[in-house]
């Protein structure tokens, strides 16, 4: 059990920057995801952690402990790796049993820590099959028995769900997030999937070219981006952005996409009307934008007229294409929706949840 | 069977006759050189291989009236002081060429005038036909497969019967003492088969040894220079034998180690180890990073790592290179006649010294290229799927 902390930590190779001056503050217990697109250095954060890559600036610490200098393997750490790195030529017991042996625990004690971890992930009638003659699901298990049987202070997850079918997946996410509950350990989990981040993590922190954008709550990061990154990268599908000037409308502030206006709600007025003739970005998310005629009860709305596009029925919801003259974005209806491809209608946007963008600088203003 | 099945057999049937086809081309001349290799070597001298079932010809008859009865007459007896029936006279004559040179000599002596002498093939079935009426063989008391080929080529025979008529009638030469000795004779295929042996064995587990330890260190190991070395040793590759022979036995000379085995053991170590280090760094490269670094993080040191994870996941690769390091020392006569010449003569030094220039002997020669061949024979049929994962090497990520 440790808290872990990074502090300015940077990695370069060369001119190559990987992570860029990140500080974070992980409290004991806490499930952290580090989530952002590929090549983003979400992983480099993690191996720097496990000791994989070395610091070239700054310091991260385990517990009170700095473990620049400190060997991986006495770090008190435990890593999941991507592809699982099963060690092929044993069998799943030995691959359990290797890391502690390596540390001369002794043989009863190992047979317990194994078997105990081999019923938490309901594996045991699989400890004598070699990893070839597991499927990938029982594989990723058998990788997170072998973190497990270790009693790590810290959890490393790399991206351990990826090589997983769909629905494998989302029993996964559920099986790791009991597990961080039972074992009531820190866990550390990159992913690139921002559905695995959200579902799971207590905080998440995004990344984006090696430089932290954001870490807070999921609710958070959903509610009140910082800036148009992290608007755009968490919620499927993305956000929906539109170049627009904030204009003053009768006693309103309002927001002019060039094909319509939309007011700005008076409980936000005070806070856009500081910047009023400013180029801004407008965000809002589809499932903000609706059909007027199927529109929830109590929001804000603001209608404009549109052109349907495109239409992907998902049967809880229709995700619609829309378009006007110099925009396109889109909606997720009510399926009972009248929209067809070809056709005008009135959409109405949730004005309550909108987000906006300085254009320059990205971050969000509020 | 349905029609689409029948036009499916038939689409194939060129395919499969040419296959079998081509597999006949290639194995006729190995299977006529085993069958040789079982017939005595007086057959062989008269007739090919494919006779060896065939019912014998008394030949020599026609020759003999032909050639010889004008002048010593039909009972062999019309020359005064020569009986050509005679079995001690002809009993001497155990090639043809001892029957011609008699000939030349009565010539000489002007007991005879022959018009021409027979060609070749005539002399020798002139002596098969001498030999016969005189009693001292025939070839139906001949049998017609006989192992003697393997046990003269093993042992080292070099008379004129074979080794096992020579140890019976106690007139076996004097580096031979009919007992099992005779198996070490350094004349012989048993004493080249060991070795070889003991020349392939460690140079075949020494190279790949070290190979495995540098392929391990250039993949996983971070030390200054890493690249450079590396290009280095793969563009040693480059670097002809042959051109290193001469330098090399001259380095050998002044250290004494020319004619050792310590000395063939250094230079096919020195010349496996580029390609066994290309070949393992490929391969211990493409394994999975993620294992290693699962290893380091479950402590295990580099040397753990390298027992315990490389070399087990290596064993394809180790295997592939073992044959074709093994077969290419097996096979090697240049090196070999080089460095250990004739003081610990070799399989392949042996075969090529079996046959003396006129050709006699090539009856051993058949023999003793199946025993160089048996060993990689078994080599190659036990370590087959090894053969084809080898070859794959480099081409699929597996």
């Amino acid at each position: 059990m440790a808290s872990v902390k990074y502090e300015h930590v940077t990695k370069r190779w060369g001119n190559v920057v990987g992570v860029n001056d990140l500080s974070i503050d992980i409290a004991d217990k806490e499930f952290v995801v580090y989530v952002g697109p590929s090549g983003c250095g979400k992983s480099t954060a993690l191996r720097l952690l496990a000791g994989l890559e070395s610091i070239t600036e700054g310091k991260i610490y385990i517990g009170d402990r700095t473990v620049n200098d400190v060997k991986p393997k006495d770090r008190d750490i435990a890593m999941v790796f991507q592809s699982y790195a099963l060690y092929p030529h044993m069998s799943v017991y030995e691959n359990m049993a290797f890391g502690l042996r390596q540390r001369k625990t002794s043989k009863s004690e190992i047979d317990r820590r194994v078997r105990e971890a081999a019923n938490i992930l309901g594996i045991e009638k699989l400890l004598d099959r070699k990893p070839g003659q597991l499927s990938g699901g029982q594989r990723q298990r058998v990788a997170i028995g072998r973190a497990i049987v270790r009693e790590p202070n810290v959890f490393l997850m790399d991206e351990p769900l990826s090589n997983l079918d769909a629905k494998l997946r989302v029993q996964a996410r559920a099986e790791i997030s009991k597990l961080h509950q039972r074992l009531e350990t820190t866990f550390i989990y990159v992913t690139h999937d921002q559905v695995e981040a959200m579902t799971m993590g207590t905080r998440i922190m995004v990344i984006k070219s090696g430089v932290k954008q954001q870490i807070d709550t999921p609710q958070n990061l959903y509610q009140y981006p910082v800036n148009l990154f992290v608007a755009g990268f968490i919620g499927s599908p993305a956000m929906n952005f539109m170049d627009a000037k904030l204009v003053e409308r009768g006693d309103k502030v309002a927001v002019d996409c060039r094909d319509f206006m939309l007011d700005v709600p008076e409980g936000k007025a005070a806070v856009y009307r500081r910047h009023l003739g400013e180029d801004v970005i407008l965000g809002i998310r589809p499932e903000d934008t609706h059909d007027a005629d199927y529109c929830p009860a109590g929001i804000n709305k603001s209608l404009v007229e549109v052109r349907v596009d495109v239409t992907e029925l998902l049967g809880r919801e229709v995700v619609v294409h829309l378009t006007s003259d110099n925009i396109q974005f889109q909606g997720i209806f009510d399926p009972r929706t009248n929209a067809r491809v070809g056709n005008t209608m009135a959409v109405a946007f949730n004005m309550d949840s909108m987000h906006i963008f300085d254009k320059q600088t990205e971050l969000a203003i509020r | 069977m349905s029609i689409e099945r029948i036009k499916m057999m038939l689409g194939s049937l060129p395919t499969h006759v040419a296959l079998i086809g081509l597999c006949l081309v290639w194995l006729v001349p190995t299977i006529g050189l085993l069958i040789t290799s079982f017939r005595p070597f007086q057959d062989i001298n008269q007739s090919g291989w494919w006779t060896a079932f065939a019912p014998r010809k008394e030949v020599g008859q026609d020759v003999y009236e032909k050639y010889l009865a004008p002048y010593y007459g039909p009972d062999g007896k019309a020359v005064e002081g020569v009986d050509l029936f005679d079995p001690e006279l002809i009993g001497q004559f155990r090639r043809s060429i001892a029957l011609t040179v008699f000939l030349r000599e009565q010539m000489e002596a002007g007991k005879v005038q022959l018009e021409e002498m027979p060609d070749v093939q005539e002399m020798t079935d002139l002596l098969a036909y001498l030999r016969r009426v005189s009693g001292v063989e025939s070839a139906a008391s001949r049998p017609r497969f006989t192992p003697d080929n393997y046990i003269d080529a093993v042992m080292g025979y070099r008379g004129r019967a074979s080794y096992t008529t020579d140890c019976a009638a106690g007139e076996q030469a004097l580096d031979l003492n009919c007992n099992i000795s005779d198996l070490m004779n350094p004349r012989g295929m048993g004493r080249a088969f060991v070795n070889s042996l003991l020349v392939a064995i460690p140079c075949t587990i020494l190279p790949i040894l070290f190979a495995a330890f540098a392929g391990y260190a250039f993949s996983w190991l971070h030390f200054p220079g890493r690249m450079g070395l590396f290009a280095l040793l793969v563009g040693l590759q480059i670097v002809p034998l042959q051109m290193t022979l001469i330098p090399i036995s001259r380095a050998y000379a002044q250290m004494g180690l020319n004619g050792t085995f310590l000395g063939i053991w250094l230079f096919h170590t020195g010349f496996g180890l580029p390609y066994a280090i290309y070949l393992m760094r490929n391969f211990i490269g493409s394994l999975p990073r993620e294992i290693f670094e699962s290893a380091y993080l479950d402590g295990m040191s580099h040397w753990t790592v390298f027992y315990k994870l490389a070399l087990p996941l290596s064993v394809p690769a180790l295997a592939s290179l073992a044959i074709f390091q093994f077969l290419w020392i097996w096979n090697d006569l240049l090196v070999a006649l080089v460095f250990l010449g004739g003081q610990r003569p070799v399989l392949t030094y042996q075969i090529s010294n079996m046959v003396s220039s006129l050709g006699a002997g090539w009856h051993l020669l058949t023999a003793a290229a199946f025993v160089s061949m048996a060993l990689p024979m078994i080599v190659f049929f036990s370590l087959q799927r090894f053969f084809v994962r080898g070859m794959l090497a480099g081409a699929v990520k597996g």
